[in-house]
């Protein structure tokens, strides 16, 4: 059987290489090369010189975590609540929650502007309720982005989370029971032993895409919140530095792998 | 350590009867089986007692304490699931020291009864071992351990050797009755099994369509079964017609095969050979479809198929049956 119909997708093979593989490759070999001079770590030099871009990637750092605190203290108990439901309520909040993939997420992040916007609905439900005399701005701020991104991100997180919840048998919670454990005792520790290899993968999983995220900061923030990603595009589209944004993609890539690699590894915890 | 009743216990789903007010005493130390079909209701029976599940009405009592609204947590009940339900993420001993967490007992008496509880169902050594690690023998007696290591007044076993296979479920079964006689712990095992049910129990009660249909020792419901029900699904049963038009029921064992001397004339449809015994199908001489099965023991004189027999038993062995 082996190398049978090796002749089929040496065609795909060729294809990924060229269109997927080797500009990564020539990205990175960017990063290290100088014309003229060959080999060289000057460009990394370069990032460690301006401080700028170590505040990018930190910056960027701190959205996606606590973009992804939120997911999980949103998505946890959304599994959990749907975990209860009967068969049908949870086809339906299954639904609900996949229903934002089905809509371009470029029409998404400019709904919350009409949502988030000075004079957006939560505004003026705030200024109608007398809670604040002033709009408060969610646009254009880390808040925005944070805000957008979470809900984004939202079913990458409750997916899997559910999956694994939906698998524990319930006789473990009721041999809990029987076994004297009131319902607290029963929830941290029992069911959140068993749905933590799940929780840790998908909040990796969202982690990473956060580092990634371009569409959503670059219309929510403004420009006034910078994440890597734009910190890219304006090397690429408008500077254009190609070295340095071969430089910081290299390191972005080599974080994401480390983080990558943990999350395969929570994940096969989580389906052994 | 407490004796268990059951006045009335009613359980309806809609217009339907899990339970359909049962009543049940269960004396100290004794243990009873709640036998019958699946969908017979005897699992809802027992969570109903457990306390997983609220009767519709009825009263249950544990110990003479009336525990139809409390929790479960608070029955002190020792439950036992066919499929195990042992904690994945905890090691055999951190499963077995799981209920005396809960209890608050110090480190190291919890520790200690933990250990005496594993020894008692002969796991000493597989103490870090995670369920998923061992047999499902050997993971029905953790739960075993777990279930008795913090002294419960009543021990429920819902099917608890229902997924082993034969040779060990018989094996578990001796061990199971040697434990809950030392224990001395109330026990109620349900089971769907009718040798099971025969060989642990005290007495049987034999349960359908959420009804009882009979409560009585082991060698009673076998040889006087209630009704046709009981009858047949205690073992095999023959059916004779009786001069005043009823029936009578006479068990395989209890009817006698000889080549020729008194008795009804029959001939051998099949005879199966079953180790300890032979088992003889017999279409009776101007009789229906229905061949009678009569048992005998391999060592007797042994007949062929499609052999002549003649068939008698004791009048003392009948035992009327409704229709």
């Amino acid at each position: 059987m082996r190398g049978q119909g090796f002749g089929f997708i040496a065609p795909l093979l060729v294809l990924m290489f060229v269109a997927f593989n080797a500009p990564i490759v020539y990205m990175l070999g960017l990063a290290f090369w100088e014309k003229g001079r060959g080999f060289t770590l000057q460009h990394y030099e370069g990032l460690l010189d301006a401080p700028v871009y170590l505040r990018v990637l930190g910056n960027t750092m701190r959205v996606a975590l606590v973009a992804t605190l939120a997911n999980v203290v949103i998505g946890y108990p959304l599994a959990l609540w749907m975990r209860g439901l009967s068969n049908r309520g949870r086809m339906i909040a299954l639904s609900l929650v996949v229903l934002p993939f089905w809509v371009s997420i470029l029409v998404r992040t400019y709904a919350w502007i009409v949502v988030l916007g000075n004079g957006g609905l939560v505004n003026r439900a705030l200024q109608w309720s007398g809670l604040t005399d002033a709009p408060v701005s969610f646009l254009y701020n880390e808040l925005g982005v944070t805000i957008g991104m979470a809900n984004v991100l939202l079913p990458f997180l409750v997916l899997p989370l559910f999956a694994a919840m939906i698998r524990i048998d319930d006789r473990l919670l009721q041999a809990a029971a029987s076994l004297g454990a009131p319902p607290r005792t029963i929830f941290w520790k029992v069911f959140f032993p068993l749905t933590l290899p799940a929780l840790a993968a998908g909040t990796l999983l969202v982690f990473i895409l956060c580092l990634g995220f371009y569409v959503t900061p670059a219309i929510l923030g403004g420009g006034r919140v910078p994440m890597i990603s734009n910190l890219l595009d304006t090397l690429i589209n408008q500077i254009p530095r190609w070295e340095t944004a071969a430089a910081i993609s290299t390191i972005l890539l080599i974080v994401t792998l480390l983080i990558f690699a943990a999350y395969r590894r929570l994940d096969r915890k989580a389906s052994a | 350590m407490s004796e268990i009743r059951l006045e009335g216990v009613t359980k309806r789903y809609g217009t339907f009867a899990a339970a359909d007010n049962v009543d049940l005493a269960v004396a100290q130390g004794e243990l009873v089986t709640i036998l019958g079909p699946s969908g017979s209701g005897k699992t809802t029976l027992l969570s109903l007692i457990a306390g997983l599940n609220k009767p519709t009405s009825g009263r249950i009592f544990i110990g003479g304490r009336d525990v139809t609204d409390a929790p479960a947590q608070e029955r002190n009940i020792g439950l036992v699931f066919q499929s195990y339900a042992l904690f994945p993420h905890m090691t055999v001993l951190e499963n077995v020291l799981f209920p005396l967490g809960v209890r608050k007992i110090g480190r190291a008496e919890a520790d200690r009864l933990a250990r005496d509880a594993l020894k008692l169902v002969r796991l000493d050594g597989l103490e870090n071992r995670r369920p998923s690690q061992l047999s499902g023998g050997q993971q029905q007696r953790v739960a075993l351990a777990r279930a008795v290591v913090f002294t419960p007044d009543i021990l429920l076993l819902d099917e608890p050797l229902g997924a082993l296979d034969r040779k060990l479920r018989e094996e578990l079964q001796v061990e199971l009755k040697q434990l809950q006689r030392s224990l001395g712990v109330t026990t109620l095992l349900v089971t769907h099994d009718q040798e099971e049910a025969l060989s642990l129990s005290d007495r049987i009660m034999v349960l359908d369509k959420g009804r009882t249909q009979q409560v009585a020792a082991p060698t009673e419901a076998y040889l006087k079964p209630a009704n046709r029900f009981v009858a047949e699904f205690l073992g095999i049963a023959n059916f004779v017609g009786l001069p005043d038009g009823g029936q009578a029921l006479v068990r395989p064992e209890r009817i006698r095969l000889s080549g020729s001397g008194a008795g009804k004339p029959a001939r051998v449809v099949e005879a199966i050979y079953l180790g300890q015994m032979v088992r003889y199908h017999l279409s009776l001489d101007g009789e229906g479809a229905r061949p009678m099965v009569a048992a005998a023991p391999f060592v007797g004189p042994a007949y062929a198929t499609g052999e002549r027999v003649m068939v008698s038993w004791d009048a003392a062995d009948l035992w009327p049956v409704a229709k």
